[in-house]
């Protein structure tokens, strides 16, 4: 028999990502940056929420953004015509979420020396991004009506982590079987703490109010 | 299908600690996964088979994993109970007060060396 010997690792395959994250969160602190991780499926609307928030908030403040994608460039083109603030583009070739590594480098690479809110449009997937923090101050998840009020439920984590939750796509509810009520309690079910707030970009309803959140969580991590 | 990444991460972390320690190859690796972790145990040993074949020290290590229960515990009758059975809501008080408290687990627990 082959001699072997054990040795003992016990470490969380997250962990390392988890200290990294901690790490990101406290330098952006010092820097009095606002990290924004923007999540949910494929097609629920985020470039388009994105695209209206920072129409509204770029006066405000100095805007960055960073599009994740598995390749294309066709999110950070849009966003980039549609508002003027720096956008880069990263790709992950072919993973399916971002680890906090990937978080950081594109920090770097976007530049921090002149943003106050960074948002960071994270891959279309409603599980394996929630399960990498990715240094973010806040996490924003989507939820559009095509989808159903039912998603919370069936993705726990990623409601789970969420700080707030946008409802999008209400324009089309008629067509839909999607109750806001349901969608909430399932929200809350998961989640109490999460905000919610019900969107339509195409009716621009909702989004001021949600601005109005932003603008005042932004303010207290640039005015410490 | 995210298990692959997950492999890779931890076939990164086992190579490391092998060349750090100076051993010949990594015979064994043994993992801790927790039934609500997300990974599927075959999907898990599918992807590690596949990925090993591309390290320094693993291309013949073979993969155990322990499955660890799903216990949730709730705040305000102070049980436990199976996560997988009942999910947020306890079975004893109907709180939904409740945590998990083990189950969530993706950790390289040991490997074994020659």
């Amino acid at each position: 028999m082959e001699e072997y010997k054990i040795v003992e690792i016990k470490e969380d395959i997250r962990s390392r990502n988890n200290e990294q994250a901690k790490q990101i969160k406290k330098d952006l602190a010092e820097k009095k940056i606002f990290y924004l991780n923007v999540m949910a499926s494929p097609g629920s609307g985020k470039t388009t929420l994105i695209v209206q928030l920072v129409n509204r908030l770029k006066d405000k403040f100095r805007i960055g953004i960073i599009e994740a994608d598995i390749d294309s460039d066709v999110d950070a083109k849009t966003i980039a015509e549609q508002t003027g603030v720096k956008v880069m583009q990263m790709h992950t070739g072919g993973a399916c979420h971002i680890t906090c590594q990937m978080s950081w480098e594109a920090l770097l690479e976007l530049g921090l020396d002149d943003v106050d809110f960074v948002i960071l449009e994270n891959i279309g997937n409603l599980v394996c991004p929630a399960e990498f923090d990715t240094g973010a101050t806040q996490n924003l998840v989507l939820l559009s009506v095509p989808e159903g009020d039912d998603k919370p439920l069936k993705y726990p984590l990623m409601f789970e982590v969420a700080s707030v939750v946008a409802l999008t796509k209400l324009d089309v509810a008629p067509a839909f079987d999607f109750d806001i009520e349901r969608a909430k309690k399932n929200i809350a079910y998961r989640n109490k703490d999460a905000k919610v707030f019900v969107t339509s970009a195409v009716k621009q309803e909702g989004v001021d109010e949600l601005c109005d959140y932003l603008t005042e969580q932004i303010t207290k991590t640039i005015r410490i | 299908m995210h298990e692959l990444g997950i492999v890779m991460n931890v076939i990164e972390q086992v190579d490391n600690v092998a060349a750090e320690s100076k051993v010949e190859k990594v015979t064994k690796v043994i993992m801790e996964i927790g039934e609500v972790s997300t990974v599927i145990p075959d999907l898990f040993t599918d992807a590690f088979n596949w990925a090993k074949k591309k390290t320094n020290y693993l291309k013949d290590a073979e993969l155990e994993l322990i499955i660890l229960e799903g216990m949730t515990y709730c705040r305000d009758c102070k049980g436990t109970y199976r996560t997988v059975e009942f999910a947020k809501k306890c079975p004893h008080c109907g709180s939904m007060n409740t945590y998990l408290v083990t189950g969530d687990e993706i950790k390289i627990k040991s490997i074994e060396v020659v």
